[in-house]
């Protein structure tokens, strides 16, 4: 079983008709739907969906109150390695890019866990590019290893792996998986992933079934706006979650929202999806599913990222590095992109409160997941 | 006019509100709204407390005398690691109360049956005061009963939905068989609810989404309050049977007489 002939029947400019086809009456079916459909999804992501963003977003804070509660969660990435083997032609790590490529130790990992920690973190997210000779499935192992005496919750997006790396990396402590898809638009995940392991469309596709069936607590989807139309991205996503829902039930989901951002000597985005485009999709999303958690990271501005949280958003990052070593290590070393807001951790718990949030740190225990012998 | 105490596994409590913490917009929200429900049994999430730290922010808001700690095992999916983190629990909160929860499915968090009936016989004997989250399943609360849990705890719709008492049918079942205190859990959406649990002989009500996500947090504590003593109030007081149509003033039997 597997996500493969579901995708497989549906058509990327089939799709795309369809969702630019929707009406104002099919708006409002989809906004008074007691459950809303993959159909009313597409018709709460279309353009004629604009004039009812407001209510949207009024919707959206209310059902997401309901589940999560006055709570946001905070999360921050741990890069690990920008060592890669992929051409991937909006990335700074990206294998054609002449930059000073760098792989922490177990030692400098544990130094910049300790500003983490300092700063309060529970939730980390480690990141690598994909080098199968130096940042392997060992090399993930004694990372997850390493750092899971400091932290309650490790989430990790990093290359795409076979079943049984998960399987051996999960009793480790490994909690999360992040794997974005980029595009669902197979000609252009081609053009834009022309080299490495990553180029395979259909082993990437194919991660979260890995990831289901090696019993992943939770999983994050998502794609990268701005290579190919958001809507009908959009509708894949949620064409995928809805198939891994019911097909790996105990599993959580999270979806990410990452815009393209300038990074060192790579392309412009082909397709602009503005804020008001972002906050239209992630009400859609919530909306369409109450429970799937939404991720907001310091890509976005301070300003967005300030009216974002009441809007949908469950989990965000604060005080991010995006290259490795940038904590303590080696701040000055080439990030992956530029982030948007340099607010730190505490600035942006001070703001999470005084929009009456309570910003939690913790929402898992190592504890709760131990296999027993 | 006070309502008969409530004794499990022989604690008793005068109030029969039991609340969560979670979903609160602050700590010090929270320990207003709990002190105001009068409640004396309040559930803590394992995952969201740091029991290593003896600073840990919600435990500190929650250092009553009255607060008697009753620590839930959400997110775990199995009886193995239920056992698991009761027994870090126990030691790290120093009670041996547990309210065993275990919803496998993270989008409905409905409650496993077979890992619950598994995790609880279990931990009965390793000494726990085992309080269990199930599904209103009169047939599971007495096989859950005669391996020796302390009450039982069926939901009366899924978790956060505030929809009610959509299993009414079976609590009524449930609270006529059952031997061990009956804890209508889940789904409870407003006062109303709680009382109309009350009046239908459930021994206590726990209420979290409901007072944390309220507009004013304290004062909807302050209503559940309320209505859990009436209705309570009211059960004792043995209701009047409702009646569709007006008595017959003149009855049909007095030429028997």
């Amino acid at each position: 079983m597997s996500f493969r002939p579901i995708f497989d029947a549906h058509r990327w400019d089939d799709v795309k008709a369809s969702i630019y086809a929707k009406t104002a009456a099919d708006v409002e079916r989809a906004l008074a739907a007691p459950k809303c459909t993959l159909e009313d999804f597409k018709a709460l992501i279309s353009p004629a969906a604009a004039p009812y963003l407001e209510q949207m977003a009024r919707l959206s804070n209310q059902l997401t109150r309901k589940r999560f509660g006055n709570t946001v969660q905070l999360y921050v990435p741990l890069y690990l390695s920008n060592e890669c083997q992929n051409i991937c032609t909006y990335c700074g790590f990206s294998l054609d890019n002449k930059i000073r490529r760098r792989t922490l130790s177990s030692v400098e990992m544990l130094q910049e866990a300790t500003v983490l920690k300092e700063w309060g973190y529970e939730h980390v997210l480690l990141v690598t590019g994909e080098a199968n000779q130096t940042v392997g499935v060992d090399y993930l192992q004694k990372a997850i290893q390493t750092l899971r005496p400091h932290f309650a919750h490790i989430s990790m997006e990093v290359q795409p792996l076979d079943r049984e790396d998960y399987e051996r990396l999960i009793p480790d402590g490994l909690h999360t998986v992040l794997v974005y898809q980029e595009t669902y638009h197979q000609e252009d995940y081609k053009k834009h992933h022309p080299k490495g392991k990553k180029s395979n469309f259909y082993y990437r596709l194919d991660t979260p079934d890995r990831l289901g069936q090696a019993g992943i607590h939770k999983m994050g989807l998502g794609v990268l706006f701005g290579l190919e139309d958001w809507r009908t991205d959009s509708f894949f996503t949620a064409l995928h979650l809805a198939y891994l829902e019911r097909t790996y039930w105990q599993t959580r989901y999270s979806l990410s929202f990452p815009r393209l951002r300038p990074a060192e000597g790579l392309l412009q985005p082909k397709v602009e999806m503005s804020d008001r485009e972002l906050v239209q999709l992630i009400c859609a999303y919530r909306l369409l599913n109450e429970e799937v958690e939404l991720s907001i990271s310091t890509r976005e501005t301070p300003t967005f990222r300030d009216h974002i949280i009441k809007l949908g958003i469950t989990s965000i990052s604060a005080g991010s590095k995006t290259n490795p070593g940038g904590y303590v290590v080696e701040p000055e070393s080439l990030e992956q992109f530029e982030i948007s807001d340099e607010r730190s951790p505490a600035e942006i718990a001070a703001m999470i409160r005084r929009q009456g949030y309570e910003p939690v740190w913790k929402d898992w225990d190592q504890a709760l997941a131990t296999p027993v012998p | 006019m006070t309502m008969q105490p409530l004794v499990i596994a022989g604690r008793t409590f005068s109030s029969r509100l039991f609340t969560g913490t979670g979903k609160f917009s602050s700590a010090p929200l929270m320990e207003e709204a709990l002190l105001v429900s009068g409640s004396e049994l309040v559930t803590v999430a394992l995952k969201r407390v740091d029991v290593t730290d003896a600073h840990d922010d919600l435990l500190g808001h929650l250092s009553h005398p009255q607060f008697q700690l009753l620590p839930n095992t959400s997110g775990v999916r199995t009886a193995k690691e239920a056992v698991f983190a009761a027994q870090l629990a126990r030691e790290a909160l120093e009670t041996n109360w547990l309210k065993l929860e275990i919803h496998p499915d993270p989008k409905y968090l409905l409650p496993d049956p077979v890992e619950t009936l598994k995790a609880a016989e279990e931990l009965v004997k390793l000494g726990f005061v085992v309080l269990p989250y199930i599904h209103a399943d009169p047939v599971l609360c007495k096989r859950l009963e005669e391996v020796g849990v302390a009450a039982v705890m069926p939901l009366g719709s899924p978790i956060g939905s505030n929809k009610g008492l959509l299993t009414r049918e079976f609590l009524e079942i449930i609270i006529d068989q059952s031997r061990v205190p009956v804890v209508v859990d889940a789904g409870i959406g407003a006062p109303s609810h709680a009382a109309a649990a009350m009046e239908l002989g459930a021994d206590a009500v726990l209420v979290n989404t409901a007072i944390a996500v309220a507009g004013q947090p304290v004062q909807m504590a302050h209503a559940f309050r309320l209505a859990v003593e009436a209705g309570r109030l009211a059960y004792e007081a043995r209701l009047a049977a409702p009646r569709a149509h007006a008595e017959a003033s003149s009855p049909l039997t007095s030429f028997l007489d």
